[in-house]
């Protein structure tokens, strides 16, 4: 019988901690599928966060390094910068990309480092407990801001993806979601297209994917989905932000 | 060739096969980042100014987990933001060297040459139990050997590696001498994160989740140190035969010799103990002469911090005194010969 679907060589056989209903796994198995197609497996290099994803390296199939939290652009760098004919990769959360890390991931996108980043967005801290993150929305309840976020108090949503497509050094940066199968579809896309970006030579690549956390917002998983839907995608619209000539549309 | 100290570091690094270095500006060291500006690119190599010095140690981590001998450098302030960074690559085990041009403290302090990071270096100055090597070179040569020597037991035992120069040191002119490019032979690094064709994953790593494991991480780190404190301690002795002995490094230990000489000029019988390796401390050298010695000097240009060292290594045997200048002052020739005569005259009550 001709196998038509199977777990990608660029994923490891082994079960994830991830919570019920958390889409780590999907935008995992949108990676691992995109490095297979590219046939890039053997020339990957990934960068673990700190965060809910910091076990990476237990799940992709690829040679990984774990950065301290914030650092993976850094990291990143000092990698692509002495072997410039892999490929790298850094797999960011919120907290630690948009809090922590703001200042490697702009200079990375500011200095073109040809390297490709996945922000997952989730609108927390997942793995310490789920307290507010920069990107947390306004009168969203977290564990750090339990009457819901207030500008007054609290600051803005941050929108860092925005900010990055500004940089001269960035080529490719989207934001994208994986709340329903036609999503997942246009994720893949998009990864596909920052990691082709990547070894174009282009620039700096990013795609944001909008995530839920069903354990920390209090949520059963289809209810998450539908919360990101209706509450993160307004707040957080769904585009191609940059693409720059030169790379595959 | 006479050359500057900061900049005899990057020729230094560059014949060691120095391949990739992470710079960020802080006086007193900007001369070795604006060298290896020029140098590194000429040679094929990666020059890169990071966006600071937090970015600057994580990018020599990603380098060092690529394979490459890489280094970045900086003073003071610029060293306490490298700490974590520098707990990560020992927790990691990934070989790099760092270089601090000691300027004095606390905070934003001054530019000027002071000793006063040496608990910083030597004990550890981030989170977690582990050591690095430490040098304490005190001629500009001593930066060019002791920067080719970093790099081999870095890679040797998969450690990072400080130099810890002075603001003094960075700044002289000495004549200098090179060894040959070609020398070098680098160490295979089958674990680093190449891109896994033709093997297994590599990870580079310094998470343990299970306390047991961490455990046992943390017990291969510290046989690796015991090893490290065997096998490379280095200092020199002056006059082993003396009764009193000075003991400092780095730009101190070029002053504390010409007390010495004053000293001996005078009919004393005054040696000087110069540690070069920071840590492994040489507790050894103190046991070739405790016998005979009556007391010990410490000199520092801090309030008080190598002394510790030395006392744990008389062990209350014989008296150990300190005298410190701070803030950036080098102490001078007088001073310390006049703190040494008090000692002397002082006898063993001193």
């Amino acid at each position: 019988m001709k196998q038509i679907f199977g777990r990608p060589k660029a994923l490891q056989d082994r079960p994830t901690h991830y919570c019920p209903g958390c889409t780590h796994g999907i935008i995992h198995r949108l990676i691992a599928e995109v490095i297979d197609e590219l046939g890039i497996q053997e020339k990957t290099i990934g960068i673990a966060p700190v965060g809910c994803s910091v076990l990476a390296y237990d799940y992709f199939n690829v040679d990984m390094q774990q950065a301290a939290h914030g650092r993976a652009p850094a990291v990143a760098t000092g990698i692509k910068r002495v072997l410039p004919d892999r490929v790298v990769f850094a797999y960011q959360g919120d907290g630690d990309l948009a809090s922590i890390g703001t200042a490697e991931i702009i200079h990375a996108a500011a200095r073109g480092e040809k390297i490709t980043v996945i922000f997952v967005n989730n609108t927390l801290y997942g793995m310490t407990g789920g307290q507010m993150a920069p990107t947390t929305l306004l009168a969203q309840k977290t564990t750090t801001s339990p009457l819901g976020r207030r500008e007054g108090q609290h600051g803005f949503p941050l929108k860092i993806t925005e900010m990055l497509a500004l940089a001269g050094g960035s080529a490719y940066i989207a934001r994208v979601s994986v709340h329903n199968p036609a999503h997942i579809a246009r994720a893949k896309k998009a990864i596909l297209e920052a990691f082709k970006t990547q070894i174009a030579g282009l620039g700096f690549s990013l795609v944001e994917v909008l995530s839920t956390c069903p354990t920390n917002w209090g949520l059963s998983p289809l209810e998450a989905l539908k919360w990101l839907e209706e509450n993160m995608i307004p707040n957080y619209p769904l585009r191609v932000l940059k693409a720059v000539e030169g790379g595959e549309k | 060739m006479l050359m500057k100290g900061n900049e005899a570091i990057g020729e230094a690094a560059i014949r060691a096969g120095c391949q990739a270095y992470f710079a960020y500006p802080i006086t007193p060291q900007n001369e070795l980042g604006e060298y290896m500006a020029r140098r590194m690119p000429e040679e094929g190599r990666v020059f890169l100014q990071a966006e600071s010095e937090v970015a600057a140690i994580n990018m020599v981590y990603g380098a060092a987990g690529a394979g490459v001998r890489v280094m970045t450098s900086s003073s003071s302030p610029g060293i306490s933001l490298k700490q974590e960074g520098i707990s990560y690559l020992a927790g990691a085990e990934l070989p790099a060297v760092i270089v601090n041009m000691v300027r004095g403290g606390p905070g934003l302090g001054s530019i000027q040459p002071a000793q006063s990071d040496y608990f910083q270096a030597t004990k550890g100055g981030g989170h977690g139990d582990y050591r690095l090597i430490v040098f304490g070179p005190s001629t500009i040569q001593e930066l060019v050997d002791l920067t080719g020597l970093a790099f081999e037991l870095a890679d040797k035992y998969r450690n990072p590696v400080m130099i810890l120069g002075d603001g003094a040191l960075g700044q002289m002119m000495e004549p200098v001498e090179f060894p040959d490019k070609d020398e070098v032979k680098l160490p295979p690094k089958p674990w680093a994160t190449t891109g896994m064709k033709g093997r297994p994953q590599n990870v580079i790593n310094s998470l343990h989740l299970d306390p047991e494991d961490l455990d046992r991480h943390n017990r291969h780190l510290q046989e690796k140190y015991r090893e490290i404190a065997a096998r490379e301690v280095r200092y020199e002795i002056e006059h082993e035969d003396a009764d009193y002995f000075l003991v400092a490094y780095g730009t101190t230990a070029r002053v504390a010799r010409n007390a010495m000489n004053k000293a001996r000029e005078e009919g004393h019988r005054v040696g000087l103990i110069r540690p070069i390796t920071l840590w492994p401390f040489p507790d050894v050298a103190f046991e070739k002469v405790i016998g005979r010695a009556k007391a010990f000097l410490t000199v520092e240009m801090s309030a008080g911090q190598m002394v510790e060292d030395v006392r744990l290594a008389v062990n209350g045997r014989v008296p150990v005194r300190f005298y410190g200048r701070m803030g950036g002052v080098i102490p001078s020739q007088r001073e310390i010969y006049e703190a040494l005569l008090k000692m002397i005259q002082g006898g063993e009550k001193a």
